[in-house]
C-alpha cells in the first residue's frame, strides 16, 4: 500500500485536548468531530486540509485522555497517516484499533510543513517528492500487522471470536 | 520480572513473560464512562456480538457530563443504560456513583493482583492496591466486552525508591508531581512506574491512589505499589476479602528494572504545575504571584475524604477571597456523604465556596465550572493542557488540596503556611 500526500507539522506532546477538545465530546458523529480537530491550536486545519494529507509530529504524540474520538476526528479529517518521533500509548493502540497508519521516524524534523511526501508501507520507505530524500522506517510487529491487515481491531476479534 | 510483569504473566499463562512481548491476557474487569462507553457500545454492536464475556466484569460509570450537561451528553448515557438493562452488566447510577476511579475501588471491584483495562486514562489509578491497571480506548474495551481479553505488549520498568520524611503540607500529589517534573511527560513512556520506598510504605491509601493516577502524565503504561498492610487493611474494609497469595505481590530485583530512582522526599516542597504541562512542576513559592481566578478542588486525583478533610483543615474559619470562585466536588456520593457527616461541607459553605455534585465536570472543561478568557485557576487535577478547563486562552495550575485551599482564601498561588497561625501549624 502506498500513500501520498501534504505535510501538516505539528510539535512535541501533542496532546488530546489540543486533538479534539472535551467540549465536544458529547457526540460520537465523525462529521462533527473532524470539524472541530485541532480547532483550539490551529483553528485552520479542518478547513484546509484534504484527503490523503499526512501528519508529521515531533515526540509523544497524543498524550493525555484515551478518548477515541481523537484519533478518529483525525481519520475523519482525510489524514492517511500519522508520523511522530513517538507516541502515547493509549493513542498508539486507538489507531492500530481504528485502522489509523502511524509511523514512528526519529528524522521526521527534515520534512517540512506543505513538503509532498510518499509512503510505501510495504517496504518501510518515505520518498519526499520535493527533494528526493528517502526516509526508512520499522514496519509494525508481526502481532500489530495482523490486527491492520484484518481493518482493524474488531474485525479481527469477529474473525477469531464470531464466526 | 517487575511487579507489574508477574501479574501480566499470570493472566496469560505463562510462567514468565519478557518486555517488548505481545501478549493476549485475560482481564478481571473492564471500565468505560459516558464519553467512552457509547463508542465501545457502537464498535460491539456494529460486529454483531450478540453476549459480553461475562456482564460481572464490567462497570460502565457516567461520570464525565453527569448530572447530564446537555441533550447530547444525556443520549450518550442513555445509550449505556440500555445496554446494561440487556446484557446485565454493572451501571452506576447518579445519587449511586460518583468518579469511577475513587468509585470502583471504594464498591470493592478492585483487588490486588487483577488486570484492568479502562476506557479511559486514569485507569491506572488501580496500581495504588497492586493491581495491573491499564487505559486503554473505546475499540480495546468493547473488543475485551466480547472476548474478555486485552492485546499488551509487556512493557519495561522504572523503580522509584523514596525515602525521607515528608514535609508539613506535601502529600502523594506533590511526590507524583515532582516525580513528573524530573522525569518529563514522556519521561515513562509505554513502561510501567513501580513505586516503592519508607515513604510509599508510610502514605495513606488516598495519596497512593492521587500517586498511581498521575502515572499517565509521565506516559506510562501502568503505575503499581506492592501490597502490605496498608493495602490489605482498604481491601478488607470495602470488599471483606482477603487472600494469602496477595503477599506475594512484591518487586523484582532492582536488575529487572531499566532504572531505579531515587527521591529524598524530605526535600520536597508543596508543587505547583504551571500551565500548559504536569511536568512543569516547582516549589510553590516560584509561582506565590500568580493570582488566580478559580480554585477547584476534586477529581479523580484529588477528590477523595482525605483531600477534603487537607482542604477543609486550611479553609476552617476563614473566606474565600471575594474575587475567587472556589468549587469544591466530593468524588462520590460515599465521600459527599462522609464530608457532610464530619462538618467539612458545612466549612466549605460558611468559607464561601460551592459545593457540586460527584462529576469529572470542571477538570476536563466539561460543565460545572469551566474557565473563560485569559482565566487562572489553581486545580487539584491532573491535567494543565492547552484549553483542558475550558477556553484555549484560559490556564491552569496543578496542585495539592491544602494549596488550593490556601490559594483560595489570597487569591494567588499561596503556600498553605501563609494562611495558617502558628499554633495551627
Amino acid at each position: 500500500m502506498k500513500v501520498k500526500g501534504r505535510v501538516w507539522k505539528f510539535g512535541d506532546n501533542i496532546n488530546t485536548d489540543d486533538i479534539i477538545p472535551a467540549r465536544y465530546l458529547n457526540t460520537t458523529d465523525i462529521k462533527e468531530l473532524s470539524s472541530h480537530c485541532f480547532e483550539s491550536i490551529r483553528p485552520e486545519f479542518s478547513k484546509n486540509v484534504k484527503e490523503g494529507d499526512i501528519i508529521v509530529a515531533g515526540e509523544n504524540f497524543g498524550c493525555g485522555s484515551s478518548r477515541e474520538h481523537a484519533p478518529i476526528s483525525i481519520k475523519g479529517c482525510g489524514i492517511k497517516c500519522i508520523i511522530a518521533k513517538s507516541f502515547a500509548r493509549i493513542f498508539l493502540r486507538n489507531c492500530i484499533n481504528i485502522g489509523l497508519s502511524i509511523i514512528e521516524l526519529e528524522n521526521c524534523d527534515e520534512l517540512n510543513e506543505m513538503d509532498i511526501i510518499e509512503i510505501d508501507f510495504e517496504n518501510g520507505k518515505i520518498l519526499n517528492l520535493n527533494n528526493g530524500k528517502i526516509y526508512k522506517f520499522q514496519k509494525y510487529p508481526e502481532f500489530l500487522q495482523e490486527i491492520i491487515k484484518s481493518g482493524g481491531l474488531m474485525e479481527w476479534v469477529r474473525k477469531k471470536y464470531i464466526k | 520480572m517487575t511487579l507489574s510483569q508477574k501479574i501480566l504473566a499470570l493472566h496469560c499463562g505463562k510462567e514468565i513473560v519478557y518486555p517488548g512481548e505481545f501478549i493476549e491476557a485475560d482481564v478481571d474487569l473492564i471500565l468505560a464512562n459516558d464519553i467512552t462507553g457509547p463508542l465501545a457500545i457502537e464498535e460491539f454492536e456494529k460486529i454483531g456480538a450478540k453476549k459480553v464475556f461475562n456482564p460481572e466484569k464490567i462497570v460502565l460509570v457516567p461520570d464525565h457530563f453527569t448530572p447530564c450537561k446537555d441533550i447530547k451528553s444525556a443520549e450518550l448515557v442513555k445509550i449505556m443504560r440500555e445496554f446494561s438493562k440487556k446484557y446485565g452488566v454493572k451501571f452506576y447510577e447518579i445519587g449511586k456513583a460518583g468518579i469511577e476511579h475513587a468509585l470502583l475501588p471504594e464498591e470493592g471491584l478492585v483487588l490486588p493482583g487483577q488486570l484492568i483495562i479502562g476506557a479511559d486514562s486514569h485507569t491506572c489509578t488501580y496500581g495504588a492496591l497492586s493491581a495491573f491497571s491499564t487505559g486503554i480506548g473505546s475499540t480495546d474495551a468493547a473488543a475485551g466486552m466480547i472476548t474478555g481479553k486485552v492485546w499488551l505488549k509487556v512493557p519495561s520498568a522504572i523503580k522509584f525508591f523514596y525515602y525521607g520524611k515528608l514535609k508539613k503540607y506535601v502529600g502523594g500529589k506533590d511526590l507524583i508531581l515532582y516525580t513528573i517534573g524530573k522525569i518529563g511527560v514522556d519521561g515513562a513512556l509505554y513502561k510501567s512506574m513501580e513505586f516503592t520506598g519508607p515513604a510509599i510504605r508510610s502514605l495513606p491509601m488516598d495519596d497512593r491512589f492521587t500517586i498511581c493516577n498521575m502515572a499517565i502524565e509521565a506516559g506510562a503504561k501502568n503505575g503499581i505499589i506492592e501490597f502490605d498492610g496498608i493495602t490489605e487493611k482498604y481491601v478488607r474494609e470495602v470488599s471483606g476479602v482477603y487472600h494469602d497469595e496477595w503477599e506475594k505481590l512484591a518487586f523484582g530485583d532492582d536488575s529487572e528494572y531499566e532504572k531505579v530512582i531515587e527521591i529524598d522526599v524530605s526535600k520536597i516542597e508543596p508543587q505547583v504545575a504551571a500551565p500548559h504541562l504536569p511536568s512543569n512542576s516547582k516549589d510553590v513559592r516560584q509561582y506565590s504571584d500568580v493570582k488566580i481566578d478559580q480554585v477547584f478542588i476534586g477529581s479523580c486525583t484529588n477528590g477523595r475524604i482525605s483531600d477534603l478533610r487537607k482542604a477543609a483543615f486550611i479553609l476552617k474559619g476563614k473566606k474565600v477571597h471575594p474575587e475567587v470562585r472556589c468549587i469544591v466536588i466530593p468524588a462520590t456520593q460515599k465521600i459527599y456523604y462522609q464530608a457532610l457527616k464530619e462538618g467539612l461541607i458545612d466549612i466549605f459553605i460558611s468559607s464561601g465556596c460551592v459545593v457540586g455534585p460527584p462529576t469529572c465536570g470542571p477538570c476536563l472543561g466539561g460543565h460545572m465550572g469551566v474557565l473563560g478568557k485569559g482565566e487562572v485557576a489553581i486545580a487539584t487535577t491532573n491535567r494543565n493542557f492547552v484549553g483542558r478547563m475550558g477556553h484555549p486562552e484560559s490556564y491552569v495550575y496543578l496542585s495539592n488540596p491544602e494549596v488550593a485551599a490556601a490559594s483560595a482564601i489570597k487569591g494567588k498561588i499561596t503556600h498553605p503556611e501563609c494562611v495558617m497561625e502558628r499554633s495551627e501549624g
